[in-house]
């Protein structure tokens, strides 16, 4: 009879694959972990798009808890998400673009047209700073808290949900 | 046999438009920098893509990965290092062989596992048909066997 058991093994075996497998089919594919999470924000050196002799650097993120948000005019979502963007900085979030791989003239035709909620936009044009935030497709955003520490990081457009459910409880958190 | 041509001809064509692909011509010094160039940018999953190698992806980013990776090896970076640089930014989801630390003790030591069970359980099936075949006849057996054995023979 034990012996008669074991045979059922296999198919255990199968079942646990099986409902394992299952689970994992509901998941994000696309869902990565940042690797920047709870690191300083990297260095850079770079002018912003409204005024080309102005250099800024990463300390222009401290001080405040500022949502950086990574946009080009090439990118479709980052226009959807422009108005989620204006909301945010009406709540009273610190917001600073980075003008990814992207020409100064278009750059700011798209602020002018879709609305601007940055203080100020860092200019990107080579894609370098996005490459050392790991940046892989615009539209992406990181929370910087005052110490210029990354806290937290949405990959992909931002829906008027995601304003209410994570990124202002975020933003609130690191406050 | 004109036909056969045409066909070897279009053939031909298309395999031209797939090898000329995502990927950019580099010049090394030498065979080894270019090899390490290879199995390096073969080796790292491209972030945008689900399932595809930066040397083997359209995608940007992957572009900027390879155009990176060669970037470090002219400077004389190693292979460790030029890992260490794309983990960093893009995180452990770019490497097809993930590093073998505590979050991944499990992937890399089921299989092993795995294999161990199977040798246990191959030596424990031969044991147990050994010790089987091992157990003597009894005495009304063994009558039984020399009966049929004398009556093949005497026939």
């Amino acid at each position: 009879m034990k012996r008669r058991l074991l045979l059922f093994l296999p198919l255990v075996g199968f079942l646990l694959l099986a409902v394992f497998l299952y689970l994992r089919l509901s998941e994000d594919p696309s869902y990565r972990d940042s690797a920047l999470v709870a690191r300083n924000f990297p260095e850079f050196e770079a002018s912003t798009l409204e005024d080309p002799d102005r250099r800024v650097d990463q300390s222009v993120l401290t001080g405040e808890v500022t949502l950086v948000n990574v946009w080009g005019e090439w990118c479709p979502a980052c226009k959807q998400e422009m108005p989620q963007l204006l909301d945010l900085a009406d709540r009273g979030v610190r917001m600073v673009g980075v003008n990814y791989r992207d020409t100064r003239e278009k750059g700011r035709e798209f602020l002018t047209e879709f609305g601007n909620p940055f203080e100020l936009n860092i200019f990107d044009p080579e894609g370098d700073i996005g490459f050392d935030l790991g940046v892989y497709g615009a539209p992406e955003t990181f929370l910087v808290d005052a110490d210029g520490i990354i806290r937290y990081h949405h990959t992909g457009y931002i829906s008027p949900a995601d304003v209410s459910d994570t990124i202002m409880p975020e933003v609130e958190k690191w406050r | 046999m004109a036909l056969n041509r045409w066909l070897i001809a279009i053939l031909l064509l298309l395999l031209a438009g797939s090898a000329l692909g995502a990927v950019e011509i580099r010049e090394f010094e030498d065979p080894v920098t270019k090899q390490r160039y290879q199995d390096l940018t073969a080796s790292m999953r491209c972030p945008l893509c689900e399932n595809q190698a930066i040397n083997d992806s359209d995608a940007p980013i992957s572009g900027d990965m390879r155009e990176r990776v060669y970037q470090l090896l002219q400077d004389g970076k190693s292979d460790t290092e030029i890992i260490n640089h794309m983990v960093q930014r893009f995180g452990e989801y770019i490497l097809y062989n993930p590093r073998l630390e505590n979050r991944t003790y499990l992937l890399w030591g089921i299989p092993v596992v795995l294999v161990l069970l199977g040798i246990l359980l191959v030596v424990w099936m031969v044991r147990a048909r050994r010790n089987a075949s091992a157990t003597s006849l009894s005495t009304e057996e063994r009558a039984r066997l020399d009966e049929l054995i004398n009556r093949e023979r005497s026939s």
